[in-house]
C-alpha cells in the first residue's frame, strides 16, 4: 500500500530565513499522525507545501502517491483541510461556506445527512454570517465542511484552537470515526491530550527538520523515568549505572530519573540491596514533548 | 479622548512613508504649476489668450473649472486647484478609513481599546492625522506659490487643504454607519464623485447654483489669486465642524465593531457552487456602485454637453475662439471625448481594484481553504477576471448610454466613444493581474499606475511633459471619440498588449507561492 503522505528533505527558505531545512515526513495510509513542534518549527509551511500552496525549493514530496504541486486540484479531490485560523467571507453565512467548500470540491457536493449531523454535534447556527462568529465558531464551519466530504485524507492544523472543552471530545469523535472509515489524518496540534488520545504516531519537529518520529509508546521509550524507593540499605554502585540522573539518597530512600532503555539495570541494582517500597512515574507526556522542543535531540 | 495622543503616535509611525509622499505628491504638484505654465505661457498677452480659449471651451471649464485670473497664479490655481483638491479628499478619506474602521474590521481596534484609550480617541487620532497631512499640503503650496503672492499663495493651500478635512470628516462618518472599511471608503468617494460631477455640471453650464453644492466648487470659489474670497473658507470649516460633530455623535453611541446596520442571518445552506459564482458574489455590489455612478455620470455630463455651445454667445471674443476651435459640432464633441476619457481613466481604477480584488482574499487567507479544495488557481483567478474586463466594459457601456439620453446623441458614436477607452482600461487591468501574479508584494502598484495616467491625463499637458512621458498612459494613444478620425492601429495594439501582460500574470500566478 502506498503511503499517504511520503516527504523526504523538504527544504523550504523565504528570502533568509530557512522555514523548513530538510524535513522528513512518513504517514502510512489509514493512520492518525500527530504532526509536532514548538512554534514557528515549520509545520504550517509543511502542510502548506502538501496542499499545493508554496512551492518547495528542494527535497520530494507526494501525497496519495502524487505530486501535490503538479497535481494539485485532482488531489484536492481526495484532501480536506482545516486552518488554524479560519478566515470567512463577511457576509456569507456558515451554511453557504460549508457547502461551497464541499462543492468545489466536486462529486456533487457534501453528503446532506451527514452535514446535517455535523452541524448538530458541533452546535452551530449555520445561518449566521461570517463577522458574527467567534474564534470557535469559525472554526467548527470549516470541521464540518471537512468531516462531512468524503475524502481520503484530512488535513488539520491545529484545528481546534478556540474550542471549547465539550467541543474538543466531538472533534475527538470525528476524527475516530474517520480512523474507522479508512481516512488518513495528519493532525497539527499543540494539545497533548488530544495528540495521545487521537494518534497512532507522531512526528515531531524543530527548526524545519524532524527531530523524532515513532509510536508515542516508541518515544517514551527515548526519555526518562522517574523513581523513588525505600531500600533496605545504602545504594550500591546505582550512581555509576549509565542513564540513571538526578540520583538523591536521604537514608533509605533514594529518587532518581532513569533513560527508560536502562530501567532494568537500575531496577536489578535497587533488588540487590533489597526494596521496600518502589514508586516509579513513567513521564507525562509535557515532559517528552518538552525535551524535544528544547534539546537537539540524538537520534 | 484618552490615549489619543498614543494612537495619534501609532498612526504616523504606520503612514511614515505614505504620509509624506501624499503629501509631496499633492503639495509639489500645484506647488510646481507656477514653473510649468510660466513655460507655455510667458508673457501676459499669452496668458489672456489663453484664460480666453479656457473659458470659452465647455471641456476645460467642466474638467479645471472658470479661469478666474489671467496671472501666472490664476493660471494655476485654475489648472491645478481642482486637481489638488480631489487629491487631497482621495489621500484623507483613505487615510481616516484606515484608521477608524478598518481597524475595528481586523480587530486591532480591539487590544487597542482594551488599553486605556478613550471611546473617541481612535476617531480623534484618524482627524489628527488628516490634518497633519492637509496642514503640511497647505504649507507646500503656500510655501512653493509664494512667489505669486502670498495672500493668494495661502488662499489656494487652505482650499485645497480644506476640501481635503471636508472628506476626511465625510469618511469619518461613513466609518461610523458601514460596516466594512471597503463600503466606509466606496460611500466617501461616490460623495467625492458626486461632489466632482455637480461642480462640473456647474462650471460648464454656467449654472453656478450647482457648483455651490460642491465642496471641491468651494475649493474654486476661494479665487485664488483673483481677489480671493476668505468668507468661502468659513463654508468649508462649518463643513468640517459639522460632519465631525456629527460622527462624534455617532461613535459614542455604538459598539466596538458594530455599525449602524444591523446584521441579518443568512441562508442555512447555501448554493454557491463554483469559483465564478463566489466572485460574483463577493464583486458583484462594487460593480452596482459603479454602474449606477457611471450612469449617473453619463446622464449628467451628456446634459452639460446641451448647454456647451448656448455659453458662448455673448462674449465676442469667446466667439471668435469658439468658431476657431471648429464650430458647435467640433466643440461638442471636443466635450464628449473630453468626458468619455475621463470616464474611461476612472473606468481603470475599478478595472485595477477589481483585478486585485482575489489579491485580497489571498492574504486575508481566505484564498486558501478554496485552493485546497479541488479548485485551480487559474479558475478561481478567470472568475474574478471576467468580472474586471467584463464589468468595466460593462460600466463604460452605461456611462454612453446615459450620456447619449441625456444628450440626445445618436447611441451608436457615443457607444464607440466609450468603448474605444477599454483596450487602454484593460492594459491597466492586465498589469495589474501581471503585478499580482508575478510580484504579489508589489500588487498595489497597479493603483499607482493608474492614479499616474489620470493625473498625466488631467494635468499632463499642463505640466508641458515631453511627449514620450505622456505616452506613458495608454489613454494618450486612443483616437479623440465622438470625431471623424478612427484609427485601429493603437485600439488593436493595446487590446493585444492588454492580453498578453494578463497571460504572463496568469502565468507568474501558476508558478508562484500563494502569499497569506
Amino acid at each position: 500500500m502506498t503511503k499517504a503522505i511520503s516527504v523526504v528533505g523538504l527544504h523550504k527558505s523565504f528570502g533568509r530565513t530557512h522555514a523548513l531545512d530538510g524535513l522528513d515526513l512518513t504517514v502510512e495510509t489509514g493512520e492518525v499522525h500527530g504532526f509536532l513542534g514548538p512554534n514557528g518549527a515549520g509545520k504550517s509551511t509543511t502542510i502548506r507545501v502538501l496542499l499545493g500552496l508554496l512551492r518547495a525549493d528542494s527535497g520530494a514530496a507526494q501525497l496519495l502517491g502524487r505530486d501535490p504541486w503538479k497535481d494539485a486540484v485532482e488531489l484536492h479531490r481526495r484532501i480536506a483541510y482545516v486552518p488554524g485560523d479560519v478566515t470567512l467571507w463577511r457576509n456569507l453565512s456558515g451554511g453557504e461556506v460549508i457547502d461551497l467548500y464541499g462543492r468545489l470540491r466536486g462529486g456533487g457536493g457534501l453528503d446532506r445527512a451527514r452535514r446535517a449531523e455535523l452541524i448538530e454535534r458541533f452546535e452551530l447556527d449555520p445561518t449566521k454570517k461570517g463577522r458574527t462568529y467567534s474564534k470557535g465558531n469559525r472554526q467548527k464551519v470549516a470541521l464540518v465542511a471537512a468531516f462531512a466530504s468524503d475524502v481520503d485524507l484530512l488535513v488539520l492544523d491545529e484545528p481546534t484552537s478556540g474550542l471549547d472543552p465539550l467541543m474538543e471530545e466531538v472533534f475527538q469523535d470525528c476524527v475516530e470515526e474517520a480512523r474507522r472509515q479508512g481516512r488518513t489524518v495528519l493532525l497539527s496540534s499543540h494539545i497533548l491530550s488530544e495528540v495521545e488520545a487521537l494518534c497512532d504516531r507522531v512526528s515531531i519537529v524543530r527548526k524545519g527538520r524532524t527531530v523524532e518520529s515513532g509510536s508515542l509508546a516508541e518515544l517514551r521509550h527515548l526519555t526518562r523515568t522517574s523513581v523513588t524507593a525505600e531500600l533496605a540499605g545504602p545504594p550500591n554502585g546505582l550512581a555509576h549505572l549509565p542513564g540513571v540522573h538526578g540520583l538523591d539518597v536521604r537514608g533509605g530512600r533514594v529518587t532518581f530519573q532513569v533513560d527508560t532503555d536502562r530501567l532494568d539495570a537500575a531496577l536489578r541494582s535497587l533488588t540487590a540491596t533489597g526494596v521496600r517500597s518502589l514508586t516509579s512515574t513513567p513521564p507525562t507526556l509535557e515532559e517528552l514533548f518538552l525535551r524535544h522542543y528544547t534539546e537537539e535531540a540524538a537520534r | 479622548m484618552t490615549g489619543t495622543g498614543v494612537l495619534t503616535r501609532l498612526a504616523l509611525r504606520r503612514d511614515r512613508l505614505t504620509l509624506p509622499v501624499w503629501a509631496l505628491v499633492t503639495g509639489g504638484m500645484v506647488a510646481s504649476g507656477a514653473g510649468s505654465l510660466e513655460g507655455l505661457y510667458g508673457t501676459a498677452a499669452e496668458r489672456a489668450e489663453a484664460a480666453a480659449t479656457m473659458t470659452a471651451n465647455s471641456s476645460m471649464r467642466a474638467l479645471y473649472g472658470p479661469v478666474f485670473g489671467d496671472s501666472l497664479g490664476g493660471l494655476v490655481a485654475w489648472r491645478f486647484g481642482t486637481f489638488g483638491a480631489v487629491l487631497a479628499a482621495v489621500a484623507s478619506l483613505i487615510v481616516v478609513v484606515r484608521h477608524t474602521r478598518e481597524e475595528e474590521e481586523t480587530g486591532r481596534q480591539e487590544m487597542l481599546s482594551a488599553g486605556a484609550v478613550g471611546r473617541r480617541a481612535p476617531l480623534t487620532a484618524a482627524l489628527l492625522t488628516a490634518l497633519a497631512l492637509n496642514t503640511a499640503i497647505a504649507l507646500l503650496i503656500t510655501a512653493g506659490l509664494a512667489g505669486q503672492g502670498t495672500a493668494g499663495a495661502l488662499a489656494l493651500g487652505l482650499a485645497v487643504a480644506g476640501t481635503g478635512m471636508v472628506f476626511a470628516t465625510t469618511a469619518a462618518l461613513a466609518a461610523q454607519v458601514t460596516e466594512s472599511a471597503r463600503l466606509a471608503k466606496g460611500l466617501t468617494a461616490a460623495v467625492l464623485g458626486l461632489a466632482f460631477a455637480l461642480r462640473a455640471a456647474g462650471d460648464a453650464g454656467g449654472s453656478s447654483f450647482l457648483t455651490w453644492l460642491s465642496p471641491i466648487g468651494w475649493a474654486e470659489q476661494v479665487r485664488a489669486f483673483a481677489g480671493e474670497r476668505w468668507w468661502v473658507l468659513l463654508l468649508i470649516l462649518a463643513a468640517v465642524l459639522a460632519q465631525t460633530a456629527a460622527a462624534y455623535a455617532l461613535t459614542a453611541r455604538r459598539d466596538v465593531g458594530a455599525s449602524f446596520l444591523a446584521t441579518r442571518p443568512g441562508p442555512a445552506e447555501g448554493r454557491l457552487a463554483t469559483a465564478g459564482a463566489l466572485a460574483w458574489r463577493l464583486q458583484r455590489g462594487t460593480l452596482l456602485g459603479w454602474s449606477l455612478g457611471f450612469l449617473l455620470g453619463g446622464l449628467a455630463f451628456g446634459g452639460m454637453a446641451e448647454g456647451a455651445a448656448d455659453l458662448v454667445g455673448d462674449n465676442e471674443r469667446a466667439r471668435e475662439i469658439f468658431e476657431r476651435m471648429g464650430g458647435q459640432s467640433a466643440l461638442t464633441d471636443a466635450f464628449l471625448a473630453t468626458m468619455v476619457s475621463l470616464l474611461g481613466m476612472l473606468a481603470a481604477l475599478y478595472a485595477v481594484g477589481s483585478v486585485l480584488r482575489p489579491y485580497g482574499e489571498e492574504s486575508s487567507g481566505r484564498a486558501e481553504p478554496l485552493l485546497a479544495g479541488a479548485l485551480g488557481r487559474l479558475r478561481w483567478a478567470a472568475g474574478h477576471l471576467v468580472i474586471a474586463f467584463g464589468g468595466s466594459a460593462l460600466i463604460l457601456v452605461l456611462a454612453g448610454i446615459g450620456l447619449a439620453l441625456s444628450y440626445g446623441h445618436d447611441l451608436g458614436p457615443i457607444l464607440g466613444a466609450a468603448l474605444v477607452q477599454l483596450p487602454a482600461v484593460w492594459t491597466l487591468a492586465g498589469l495589474a493581474v501581471l503585478l499580482w501574479g508575478a510580484a504579489p508584494k508589489a500588487a498595489n502598484a497597479a493603483w499607482g499606475m493608474a492614479g499616474l495616467c489620470l493625473a498625466l491625463g488631467w494635468i499632463g499637458p499642463a505640466l508641458g511633459l515631453p511627449g514620450a512621458v505622456l505616452d506613458l498612459s495608454p489613454f494618450g494613444h486612443l483616437p479623440k471619440l465622438p470625431g471623424p478620425d478612427m484609427t485601429w492601429t493603437p485600439v488593436l495594439a493595446l487590446t493585444a498588449l492588454a492580453a498578453a501582460l494578463t497571460a504572463a500574470g496568469l502565468a507568474g500566478l501558476r508558478r508562484r507561492d500563494v502569499t497569506g
